[in-house]
């Protein structure tokens, strides 16, 4: 099957196949110790006696087991996204992926023990290589490292960015830090040296309390209230001068939503016009830092009532060539290519997020 | 005639709340190290210290029928919670003596002990009977979301005295203000001061407060605005897929909030061209006229002075 109804109105229109990224899909391990043959005896060995350490406390427990569709288990058995075949059949197949960005969960850079943390990075590296980039040209890598150590995190950039179908280093969004404090320069450093970009996703443990006012209660509210933590990254990443610093590092938000920025980009202009001389290494409007530097995926996509107010959401984004479609599979709050966008949204913003903009930043050809 | 939901008084010294303390307390101020709290809420405007002629001058004029006037005393700071009540206690006392009862055109801000809830639930006892109080102010940062169960206490007070309970940009809480620590720059914290807001208005709704207390009505000050509409759209979204684990919130919240909660407008948080078009979006007439003084007024036209009025109709007792 192909993508239907608005996708296929758009390609008889254009009389053209449109191009189809997601840039979200999590790979998991079939079995706990799935990644031991990666990580080697030694860490193999430490994980079976100390376990994944990391901070405590955080654990909302999702709806659906997994926080996974319903029918996204595989009929052979195993978790959701361990099996290749499948994905290929429920997902790729189905809805006619031409490019699909891995973006595995797997707790790498949130481990306490930092040796044990880039081993991990390291070993779901490989993983990533061995069970799904070289079986399957679609698919696409994302380099996971040991974030809370600079010089950890940029040693792996280095070494596996070698491997062209590795597109981005992947993060999550609840750091020890904000993001743009210098404990993380050396990272970005790599990241910008070797042409990739800084992915952040949705999650983690952090070591904070989930919110500025400390844990709240529901599963509900972290998962629309994760959300306030991009907010915050971008603030400090804007703010701190990263991209005074690393004027070609790009950013991608990764299942943060995309509404709110603009109302974020305004709160930031105005910040900066009041307290401008604190910070005057930020020689330019934050709104403009903004558009020159970041990327956002369109998964969990806001549903506004009013189409109106998604077209001049839109408008007031002005980030037409940097939205990137991403479907989260085979996460339960799954967005369908056919679906994701209101219907008056045009053919042309349409191609652009469905693909051409994807393509563009990961150098997809 | 119109209200000016947001007047700072700024924070009293401690030299002048000893007129308002026990004989106890006065000996702590003055022979020990301890004098009130020694963080503030946060380090712009709201904090300048004011007085009673500037805001006569400046606030009550240009039919303004009266002012709601915000101290913002980080009570909340106050590890030690008999302190922080005590201290709380004399600030309201301060600001019945020094404002309320001198200008019958000032409401006040009831002052409480946030960290503390059951405490604070007696300190609203005790003065809400003023009728000059027109709501309880709590900082916008705390160490828990104040739907949280122990909060109960003081939005029951509220709820029962029939005031207002105003959520006030910035706290003092002691832990960090982001989901990923302490930003380096105030700059960061001006930027960022609407994400917590975000989380103490899900919490509410999430943990069912505003619907326990369907009278009650919640005022974001200095909160902005801009950010409520994509922030609805994602938690009504979120609610119709996860609902099952909040079954008592019963309504989309974007109507819940539409219903119980009201925004200042100063300072603005979006460029005066997009403001009609974010007032669309708000869920009904939400948006209530304010100073923030001594912040620099925000140039708004007349033309919204209407829709002011309505969200304003029935907030203050």
């Amino acid at each position: 099957m192909s993508v239907q109804s608005n996708t296929d109105a758009a390609r008889a229109r254009d009389g053209s196949r449109v191009l189809l990224a997601d840039c979200d899909i999590h790979p998991a391990p079939a079995r706990d110790d799935s990644l031991d043959p990666y990580l080697g005896a030694r860490w193999a060995g430490h994980r079976r006696a100390f376990g994944e350490r990391r901070h405590a406390g955080s654990a909302y427990p999702r709806q659906h087991p997994n926080a996974a569709r319903l029918d996204s288990w595989p009929p052979e058995g195993g978790p959701p996204g361990s099996s290749l075949d499948f994905l290929r059949r429920q997902h790729l197949d189905r809805w006619g992926v031409d490019v699909g960005v891995l973006t595995p969960l797997l707790s790498s850079g949130e481990l306490l023990d930092l040796e044990f943390s880039a081993a991990h990075a390291r070993a779901v590296n490989e993983w990533q290589c061995s069970e799904w980039l070289d079986p399957e040209p679609r698919l696409r890598g994302s380099i996971v490292v040991a974030y809370e150590d600079g010089a950890l995190a940029a040693a792996e950039i280095r070494r596996q960015a070698a491997d062209s179908r590795f597109v981005q280093v992947l993060l999550v969004v609840r750091t020890l830090e904000p993001l743009g404090r210098r404990r993380y320069w050396p990272m970005y450093d790599a990241a910008q040296e070797c042409g990739l970009p800084i992915g952040i996703h949705f999650g983690g443990y952090g070591g904070n309390p989930l919110t500025g006012a400390g844990f709240p209660s529901f599963y509900v509210e972290e998962h629309a209230g994760t959300a306030t933590a991009f907010q915050d990254q971008v603030i400090s990443m804007v703010c701190e001068g990263v991209f005074q610093r690393f004027p070609r590092l790009q950013v991608v938000l990764i299942e943060g939503g995309v509404a709110w920025m603009p109302p974020l980009m305004w709160r930031l202009d105005r910040a900066w016009a009041r307290m401008r001389a604190e910070v005057p290494h930020l020689d330019r409007l934050p709104s403009e830092v903004v558009r020159a530097h970041f990327w956002l995926t369109t998964q969990p996509i806001e549903e506004p009532p009013l189409e109106r107010d998604f077209l001049e959401m839109l408008d007031e984004l002005d980030m037409d060539d940097q939205l990137m479609f991403a479907t989260d599979y085979p996460h339960w709050d799954f967005d369908a290519p056919d679906r994701a966008f209101p219907r008056s949204v045009s053919d042309e913003r349409r191609r652009k997020f469905l693909g051409t903009n994807a393509a563009r930043l990961y150098g997809v050809r | 005639m119109t209200i000016d939901c947001d007047v700072h008084t700024g924070t009293p010294t401690w030299e002048e709340l000893v007129p308002y303390l026990d004989a106890h307390w006065v000996g702590v101020l003055t022979e020990t190290e301890f004098k009130g709290p020694e963080d503030r809420w946060c380090f712009f405007g709201s904090d300048t210290r004011t007085d009673l002629e500037s805001v006569r001058r400046e606030v009550l004029r240009d039919g303004v029928e009266f002012a709601v006037l915000v101290c913002p005393y980080a009570a909340d700071s106050i590890r030690n919670p008999y302190a922080a009540a005590t201290m709380a206690a004399a600030v309201n006392d301060w600001q019945l003596a020094e404002w309320l009862e001198p200008e019958p055109r000032l409401r006040g801000s009831i002052v409480v002990p946030s960290g503390a809830p059951d405490l604070a639930a007696a300190e609203i006892r005790r003065v809400g009977g003023h009728a000059s109080f027109v709501q309880v102010v709590v900082p916008a940062r705390s160490a828990v979301p104040y739907g949280s169960r122990e909060f109960l206490p003081l939005f029951e007070a509220a709820a029962e005295l029939g005031l207002a309970v105003c959520i006030h940009a910035g706290g003092a809480p002691g832990n960090p203000p982001t989901s990923s620590g302490w930003p380096s720059y105030l700059v960061e914290e001006l930027a960022g001061g609407a994400q917590v807001f975000q989380t103490q208005l899900m919490s509410l709704v999430a943990e069912g407060v505003l619907e326990r207390f369907p009278e009650l009505k919640v005022v974001c000050a200095e909160s902005g605005f801009a950010w409520v509409p994509p922030f609805l759209w994602r938690f009504d979204k979120d609610w119709k897929g996860l609902r099952r684990e909040i079954p008592w919130v019963i309504r989309p919240p974007s109507r819940v909030i539409g219903d119980q909660v009201r925004f200042t407008t100063s300072p603005l948080d979006c460029p005066l061209e997009a403001l009609a078009r974010v007032a669309a979006r708000l869920p009904g007439d939400v948006l209530l006229r304010s100073s923030a003084y001594p912040e620099p007024a925000e140039p708004l036209s007349a033309e919204h002075d209407e829709a002011f009025r309505r969200a304003a109709a029935g907030l203050y007792r």
